[in-house]
């Protein structure tokens, strides 16, 4: 998957749990992840992460690092 | 009747009435039926038939025949027993010799205008006038000629002095299903009233007056195919002579017996009897005890199933080495030791998650739960997923989330009791026609419809019919208009408190309310972005809030966008702060686009869920099927449709095993998916017909059709229907057969002798499934899961005292913009949807006389935006977006607003999905087809794309003369 479609993808789904109450937003795009991403889509994730997150919501950057 | 009719199928002459008992005698037999039930049919519940013509039980009485006539103790003269209903203690006589004599009287004089060349007439056999004067003793037809005159009649071209018959009307074979033959008919008005009361398109009527009354389909100068007539056959089904029969029967012969099964066509599921003469399919029927239709039909499942036979038709397996080659045609054997050989050996080099499988929407519950076992328990992975993903995914997540159940919340007989519809993205006239004349029906009773929709679609006006709001909204804003519905409800005060407090989290509700009162959700605020006028934003507000029974049916223009779970969301939200919930008349209710979606769904396709919407992470349900099938289950979900493609293309996706689907028409951002499929070393289509998936395969396995093997396919309603082998398959075995024979070339070992043995393997591992089996199907005819020791008769509402999680969930919706947005260089949006006559990708429906209605797919262009790019009807016009760009004709109409274009995508060589892109919903992938910026301009001709592709299509599709 090109980087600009994984950024896209995570950031919609960031979108999302950012208009939901609470606090534990990360958490849930986290539990979003883990629960219909591909472990190969999960490490691209990771991957892009770590090489610095380009264009990533920082909510996303957050759930990345609480996905194991 | 002949007696290939099924006995229960006998017509009783009125439709069924519900109400408090009247006993009545009737021939000296006491007989008990609902108030307002006519003496006809009490006469019929008895055993009595009376005879009839005009009579149908799935029209109200008309009493013009005057055959049924009866006698009643202490009234005057001689009733029509279909217009007279029965009273407590009513004393009828329905064979005295008065009556006899009016009877003979009447056939007399509809003999004395009609041919008689019974012999060779095509409903010999079939015809109720001839039963009719059989069973009223007809022997003479007195009426002759005056002296040095003629006898003036409609049956006979020419006189016998050869000169032309002024009254006599030649036959319109305009139909290609059906034909109209005006000498044959009494004029008893079956068919106008068929299409009215049943169909509700009212296209045929009675002209003129007297004698020269005649049948005509819309007005004088139309034929049957000029006119309004949408070719639902309910005309033909209830025509008692040969005045309007089918051109099969007329070709091949009545039927001698009939098979009770299922279409293939749209997510109604309509029941079919399909006719059969030995082993040739003659008709295809609507089954009046068939739950879902209720004895109607639409052009597709009635006509057009003759892709079956069609000379396209691959009924041979063949392989290749690479998609540049020709196929070669080769045994069973080989085909499938060369797939099963290459699959293991990519998992082999590239690891056990390099290939998947993609289930079909179109083949049975039974044949789809195989598709997803020989993934996750013969390739050892979750990479299952189905044409779902690109239609109804979000419905599963939305409602899921809110509900805790991924289904529809009715029947469809629940339209019968509901005052006001909002349908949402979605057309049904054209994509659920027998739903669509259902809802007509109740229209035409008084309910309300608000639709929410950017095109003006049939329901809006209508013969009869006509919405009370229709809120044209720019594509892509479905969230915002959602959401200020229920502003308007919750600021209003007009939502139904005592129902939240019940059966929802109130605290939830609470944070909801807050949430949505907020004036940015106000009509008035969103105006500007979704073009709705806020006034009648508030009015259909209101009325939904405040009308009775509200409902709520949408389609893919909710799913299929950016927001599409949380536009579902959104509307669980109406419909619970309505308290629109568990009870006749209300509720959500999905209209799935494919024949098996439902099931699909249902039976674990998607790659992060077992069978029975369990995520594959529970241990407890993977310990299920570990037990069941004896193998280690992934505990990670798979890839999803674009996934794999995405993966394929970066190289870690190899191999795939594609059943019934064309996912390279039918998928978003065309030259994408074409990118993902050339880069896998092993496709395997299963399919009817070299399909455009079909280019990129290297096996190629011959597919069977609906008619040709055992099943069961699931409804929009949860409706669980049997699917009956009518004819044996063309190509040597069922779907299901092939799947196994697939596995087991990997080492599966599976020995299913048949499928009602892999529901007993569905029904010992899914908990919604637990109590289904085929002797229960056999029973009751259908069932709506959940069905098992809580419900064994099934479930025809859901939630009824409580939803399925608890307590139903009210979830923010906030409008977020889709990023597919207008600009300079794509100013106009493109929204997508289907027709009547054609059926998705049009595998099937092209391969039949359907294209008469729809050959080619038109760009439809609001006249305004057409003027200002110089585009007169019927151009050529280029359409392009970010993604691609083809060509089509223009088709101007304001059906449209100015700024949005629409298109269908039936036909392969229009490729409206070159133009799609890759933007998908948020939760679920599901593309976002029905938004896509686009520019529209004059063009020569063909595209450089479709030009390329229409070369690589007929080069891949060489099949090299068979080796002898």
């Amino acid at each position: 998957m090109s980087p600009e479609k994984m950024v896209h993808m995570a950031n919609q789904i960031a979108t999302f749990f950012k208009t939901q109450p609470g606090t534990d937003q990360a958490n849930r795009v986290a539990a979003h992840l883990t629960d219909y991403w591909e472990p190969r889509m999960l490490a691209q994730l990771r991957g892009y992460v770590a090489t610095g997150g380009k264009g990533l919501d920082d909510i996303v950057v957050k759930a990345a690092g609480l996905i194991s | 009747m002949k007696d290939f009719i099924i006995p229960k199928d006998r017509d009783m002459g009125t439709p069924a009435k519900a109400g408090a008992s009247v006993t009545l005698e009737i021939d000296g037999v006491a007989v008990t039926v609902p108030e307002g039930t006519s003496v006809l049919r009490a006469a019929a519940e008895a055993g009595i038939s009376i005879p009839k013509l005009c009579a149908s039980d799935n029209l109200e009485a008309f009493g013009s025949c005057r055959l049924c006539v009866v006698e009643i103790e202490g009234r005057r003269g001689t009733p029509a027993s279909c217009t007279t209903p029965v009273t407590p203690g009513m004393v009828v006589h329905t064979g005295s010799s008065k009556v006899g004599k009016i009877r003979r009287g009447v056939m007399e004089l509809y003999i004395s205008d009609h041919p008689l060349d019974c012999l060779t007439c095509s409903a010999n056999g079939d015809c109720e006038l001839q039963d009719m004067a059989g069973a009223v003793g007809l022997r003479d037809v007195r009426y002759d000629a005056p002296e040095k005159g003629v006898m003036v009649n409609h049956f006979e071209a020419r006189n016998t002095s050869g000169e032309a018959n002024p009254e006599w009307l030649p036959k319109d074979d305009s139909n290609p299903y059906f034909s109209y033959d005006p000498s044959k008919c009494i004029v008893c008005n079956r068919c106008v009233r068929a299409c009215e009361e049943v169909q509700g398109t009212f296209a045929l009527t009675i002209q003129g007056r007297g004698f020269d009354s005649r049948v005509s389909a819309g007005n004088a100068g139309d034929d049957f195919l000029a006119s309004d007539c949408v070719s639902c056959g309910a005309c033909v089904q209830t025509c008692p002579t040969a005045t309007l029969q089918e051109k099969s029967i007329i070709e091949l012969g009545t039927p001698d017996r009939s098979v009770i099964t299922t279409c293939a066509y749209c997510g109604v599921g309509c029941s079919f009897k399909a006719e059969m003469n030995g082993d040739t399919l003659v008709r295809m029927t609507p089954y009046k005890h068939g739950k879902a239709n209720h004895g109607h039909s639409c052009v597709k499942g009635r006509f057009a199933y003759g892709y079956a036979h069609h000379k396209d038709r691959i009924l041979k397996p063949m392989i290749r080495e690479r998609i540049d080659q020709p196929w070669r045609e080769v045994d069973w054997d080989e085909a499938l030791r060369f797939a099963a050989t290459r699959m293991r050996g990519l998992q082999e080099k590239y690891g056990k998650k390099s290939i998947g499988v993609i289930t079909s929407s179109r083949c049975t519950n039974e044949e789809t739960y195989l598709v997803q076992k020989l993934a996750r328990a013969v390739f050892g992975n979750n990479n299952t997923d189905t044409c779902a993903r690109v239609c109804h995914s979000p419905t599963g997540y939305g409602l899921g989330q809110t509900f805790g159940t991924s289904a529809g919340t009715q029947d469809f007989d629940s339209v019968e009791h509901t005052d006001v519809v909002v349908v949402i993205g979605a057309n049904p006239t054209d994509g659920h026609p027998v739903f669509a004349s259902r809802l007509k029906k109740r229209l035409r009773e008084g309910a309300k419809l608000i639709v929410v929709d950017p095109r003006r679609i049939d329901l809006v006006k209508s013969a009869h019919v006509a919405a009370s709001h229709h809120l044209p909204l720019r594509p892509g804003t479905n969230v915002a208009v959602v959401s200020a519905l229920a502003h308007v409800i919750v600021t209003e005060g007009l939502m139904d408190q005592d129902f939240i407090r019940e059966r929802c989290d109130w605290d939830e509700f609470q944070h909801y309310a807050d949430f949505i009162s907020n004036p940015r959700h106000s009509p008035e605020a969103t105006a500007l972005l979704t073009g709705v006028d806020p006034a009648a934003l508030r009015a259909a507000a209101r009325l939904f809030a405040t009308g009775g029974n509200g409902s709520i049916y949408y389609g893919l223009g909710v799913t299929e966008h950016s927001q599409g779970s949380t536009t579902v969301m959104g509307i669980a939200n109406l419909a619970m702060l309505t308290g629109n919930m568990g009870r006749p008349g209300v509720g959500v209710n999905p209209l799935r686009g494919q024949n098996n979606v439902q099931g699909a769904c249902d039976m674990g396709s998607f790659p992060h869920e077992l069978p029975g919407y369990r995520h594959v992470k529970g241990p407890e349900v993977r310990k299920v099927f570990e037990e069941a099938w004896g193998v280690q289950i992934d505990a990670e979900p798979g890839l999803r449709i674009p996934n794999m493609l995405d993966a394929a293309v970066d190289g870690t996706f190899k191999g795939l095993y594609c059943q019934g689907e064309d996912i390279l028409q039918s998928d978003p951002d065309t030259k994408h998916v074409a990118a993902g499929l050339a880069a896998m070393d092993c496709v395997i289509v299963h399919d009817l017909f070299l399909n455009e998936t079909a280019n990129y395969a290297h096996v190629f396995l011959p597919g069977s059709t609906f008619l040709e093997k055992d099943g069961t396919f699931t409804n929009a309603e949860r409706r669980i229907n049997r699917v009956r082998k009518v004819i044996p398959p063309l190509n040597g075995y069922a779907d299901w057969e092939i799947t196994q024979m697939l596995a087991n070339a990997m080492g599966a070992g599976w020995t299913y002798a048949h499928p009602a043995r892999i529901m007993e393997e569905i029904a010992a591992t899914t908990p919604s499934f637990a109590g289904v089996d085929y002797a229960l199907l056999e029973e009751k005819g259908s069932v709506q899961w959940p069905c098992n020791e809580s419900h064994p008769e099934g479930t025809p509402l859901m939630h009824v005292d409580g939803f399925m999680r608890g307590k139903g969930r009210f979830i923010f919706t906030e409008y977020v913009a889709t990023d597919e947005k207008t600009g300079p260089r794509f100013p106009l949006l493109l929204t997508t949807g289907r027709i009547l006559s054609q059926y998705n990708v049009g595998a099937q429906t092209r391969r039949t006389d359907n294209v008469i209605w729809h050959e080619e797919d038109l760009l439809e262009i609001h006249p305004h935006d057409a003027e200002m790019r110089g585009l007169k009807e019927g151009d050529w016009v280029r359409l392009a977006s970010r993604a691609g760009e083809t060509t089509l004709r223009a088709k101007l109409t304001d059906r449209v607003s100015p700024g949005v274009v629409y298109t269908t995508f039936h036909h392969p060589d229009t490729q409206a999905n070159v133009i799609t892109t890759d933007y998908s919903d948020w939760a679920t992938n599901c593309p976002e087809y029905k938004v896509t910026a686009v520019q529209v301009s004059l063009s020569n001709g063909p595209s450089d794309w479709q030009e390329d592709y229409a070369a690589q299509a007929a080069q891949a599709r060489r099949i090299l003369p068979a080796a002898e």
